[in-house]
């Protein structure tokens, strides 16, 4: 999918909670062993939202950084599309919140997407169309989660809260990088998968990772061969990081190498995200980027699919860097808690809710 | 009683086969365990599988494997015996021919196990032990191997050293198979530092989950020169069973079931342990296939680890022990593991089991046992 007329991110912007809980803690916990995680998925902590977070702040957070850096009124933006797989609500949108809080309302196009980790980079694609066809002159795309997980499984090990917002408009000089290209790849794979009424997602142990890796292979493959480019021709990739090891092999596949992936590589230290894993991953590489500098990224969801994109960063990368925190500000901004606090504030404290 | 002879063998290589379904497996097997056989037409189908309504949400499989295998039309069952349904399926085929009942049988054996979590998975296979006294108390059947494993190491003062080294052995010799879920190496650091899992069993210590399909084709030995130059002959067979409930033993380091099949069967055949050249034996994990080994009479108790040592089970040693790599690393998807191992014994007494091939094997045997030791499967093969 290539824009007819050519579009760019004119701002972008992260946030992550200050609060992180180490994966020791929690392999304490429930009396597992702590090299499964920290060796096996090459995670050793993750952010945790605080008491009064949720998406939805989250989103906000990472919005308002987005249009600092723009550089442009929100009264000029044309939608606000908000994509995560934990909104706080089941029916009340996100996107609408974010609209209101940020300042555009109400002649705006205000919308929640959903596609387990990968509605983020969705609603990039959603608004290069509406910028490309000249429907609205910028539109905001945010991915973001408080990610969920049942508590002992894997998943708890890795899964965090963040988010990244992109303001996506018309490439001309204000834009800090261009969006040259899109493509995705989408099979029914039951993978992973949360029904309305349950809590927390159930997974298909080592089939989802075998989804992943098909689903992200095929997607980056099919993007490169379309730009008859090389991996070589690419300063940045970012793949979609459920834990450590899964981008590395994919890299590995792909023909890229540990130091192209390296920037935008998080999970480590702050865990996956779900729909903020990529957008994370970009912005830490557009706070990183020289001008000229070629960025590939593919992103995953469950269910299942990819999208993958051919990003050039711009001479206005520069300026706009020091226009809000980084990414690695964030990740620097840290302050450990314990599990029961984070359980309590995970809302995994039975009778808590009977209390109210 | 008729001779009865195995004719044809077909085997799926055994993992995490996403691609695959339960009928779709079972079809791969039969088809090629027909081509084997020259494709004779058959008269019943036997097909061993432990959970299907669990791991598939699919009962009534007889009916529905035989369909979709191009088998419609003759009798089929099912035998559901926890982890011997494959050797409960060959035993009730070779007994169907042997009778005269019927005179072609396949007798095949499915596990379509990685559609579910390993969570819901490792829940299923527990299902195998006694859910009233047992699993409800928390007991599962890798805390039973645990519990007699420990009662072995100190009973006879060994160490984690003799159990690693078996595992790595079951390595080596599924490097050689092109069937193995694991096909490759591994070294006693490995093993011995692998996670644990109940103390003092570790990882390396147990079998995979894994999907996987196998069938064999039975007939009268007269009528098996028509088909193959290298008929193999079932000489012995043998089934026994102990109490379901592990503690109401009377032995906790000896399984009965082994020693009354391993009996009838040796009685049928006619022979002796020493007469047995290489043997397939139900290793769900290592201390499993050390009582085994022993109760099958080719070792003293409490002794395994020193005839490893001295090289008894390896593949050019005097007994080699589960030249496939046994279920620790060929695999082991339940309800086919009796019959994976019956179609390995086979190809190794024609000579057909390529760079894992025991030179000169002539007399083969395959143990299967359900749960832990609640009943087991003896067979006896001559090449």
């Amino acid at each position: 999918m290539i824009p007819k007329q050519p579009v760019g991110i004119i701002g972008w912007g992260a946030y992550l909670p200050q609060y992180r809980i180490k994966v020791e803690t929690i392999a304490t916990v429930w009396g597992t062993y702590l090299e499964r995680y920290t060796e096996g998925l090459g995670v050793e902590e993750k952010a945790v939202a605080g008491p009064d977070e949720d998406t939805t702040t989250i989103a906000i957070e990472a919005a308002q950084n987005a249009i600092k850096r723009a550089q442009i009124e929100s009264s000029e933006l044309g939608a606000v599309l908000a994509g995560s797989e934990s909104p706080p609500y089941a029916v009340k949108p996100t996107g609408c919140t974010v609209a209101e809080v940020i300042g555009t309302t109400p002649n705006i196009l205000a919308a929640d997407l959903e596609f387990a980790c990968k509605a983020g980079t969705e609603a990039i694609q959603f608004c290069m169309g509406l910028v490309s066809s000249g429907m609205i002159k910028y539109g905001i795309a945010i991915g973001a989660d408080v990610a969920q997980s049942a508590p002992g499984d894997d998943l708890e090990y890795a899964t965090a809260a963040g988010g990244a917002a992109f303001i996506i408009g018309k490439l001309d000089g204000k834009a800090a990088a261009s969006i040259n290209a899109s493509s995705s790849y989408v099979t029914d794979t039951p993978d992973f998968w949360r029904r309305s009424e349950q809590p927390y997602p159930k997974h298909g142990g080592v089939f989802t990772g075998q989804a992943y890796f098909h689903h992200v292979i095929n997607a980056g493959k099919q993007l490169i061969k379309e730009l008859d480019m090389k991996p070589q021709d690419f300063q940045h990739a970012i793949f979609h990081q459920p834990n450590g090891k899964f981008p590395e092999k994919v890299a590995k596949e792909l023909g890229f190498v540990s130091e192209q992936i390296r920037v935008g590589m998080l999970v480590n230290t702050i865990g996956n995200t779900y729909s903020g894993c990529i957008p994370l991953g970009l912005s830490a590489v557009l706070d990183n980027a020289k001008p000229g500098d070629n960025i590939l990224v593919v992103s995953y969801g469950s269910g299942a699919g990819s999208d993958a994109f051919y990003i050039v960063a711009q001479d206005a990368i520069e300026d706009k860097r020091e226009l809000a925190p980084t990414v690695q500000d964030y990740i620097d901004r840290k302050e450990y808690v314990d599990y029961s606090c984070y359980a309590k504030w995970r809302r995994m404290i039975i009778g808590l809710e009977a209390k109210r | 009683m008729r001779k009865v002879a195995i004719i044809g063998v077909g085997m799926t290589k055994v993992g995490h086969l996403f691609s695959e379904s339960l009928r779709s497996l079972f079809s791969k097997a039969v088809r090629s365990a027909l081509e084997d056989a020259g494709n004779p037409k058959i008269d019943a189908l036997y097909v061993g599988n432990m959970s299907a309504g669990q791991f598939n949400n699919q009962e009534n499989i007889a009916a529905l494997l035989s369909d979709f295998a191009g088998l419609n039309g003759i009798p089929a069952t099912r035998i559901e015996e926890g982890c011997a349904s494959g050797a409960g399926a060959i035993y009730n085929g070779f007994k169907a021919v042997a009778s005269g009942s019927h005179d072609f049988v396949l007798v095949g054996g499915v596990e379509k196990m990685m559609d579910t979590s390993t969570c819901d998975a490792t829940s299923i296979v527990s299902t195998v032990t006694d859910q009233e006294y047992e699993a409800f108390l928390g007991l599962s059947l890798v805390g039973i191997n645990a519990m007699v494993m420990r009662l072995y190491m100190n009973t006879f003062d060994v160490g984690r050293e003799p159990f690693a080294k078996f595992s790595v052995q079951m390595h080596d010799n599924a490097s050689k198979n092109p069937y193995a879920q694991f096909p490759f190496k591994t070294s006693m650091d490995k093993a011995m530092n692998s996670n644990p899992v109940a103390e003092p069993i570790h990882l390396m210590d147990c079998a995979p989950l894994g999907d996987g399909a196998a069938a064999l084709i039975l007939c009268p030995e007269e009528y098996a020169k028509k088909f193959t130059s290298s008929p193999v002959e079932i000489i012995g067979a043998g089934h026994g069973m102990d109490t379901f409930i592990f503690h109401t033993r009377d032995d906790f380091l000896s399984l009965k079931a082994i020693r009354d099949s391993a009996r009838d069967a040796y009685r049928m055949a006619g022979i002796t342990p020493g007469k047995v050249d290489l043997m397939e034996i139900h290793d769900s994990f290592s201390i499993t296939a050390f009582l085994t080994i022993e109760d099958l009479g080719f070792v003293e108790k409490g002794a395994t680890g020193q005839a490893i040592d001295e090289g008894l089970i390896s593949l050019d040693g005097p007994l080699p022990v589960n030249p496939s790599g046994g279920l620790k690393a060929r695999g082991h998807p339940i309800g086919a593991t009796g019959v994976y191992q019956m179609a390995e014994v086979v190809l190794q007494l024609r000579g057909q089991a390529g760079a894992r091939q025991v030179p000169g094997a002539e007399t083969g045997l395959t143990n299967n046992i359900s749960g832990f030791g609640a009943s087991s499967y003896v067979h006896i093969l001559r090449g």
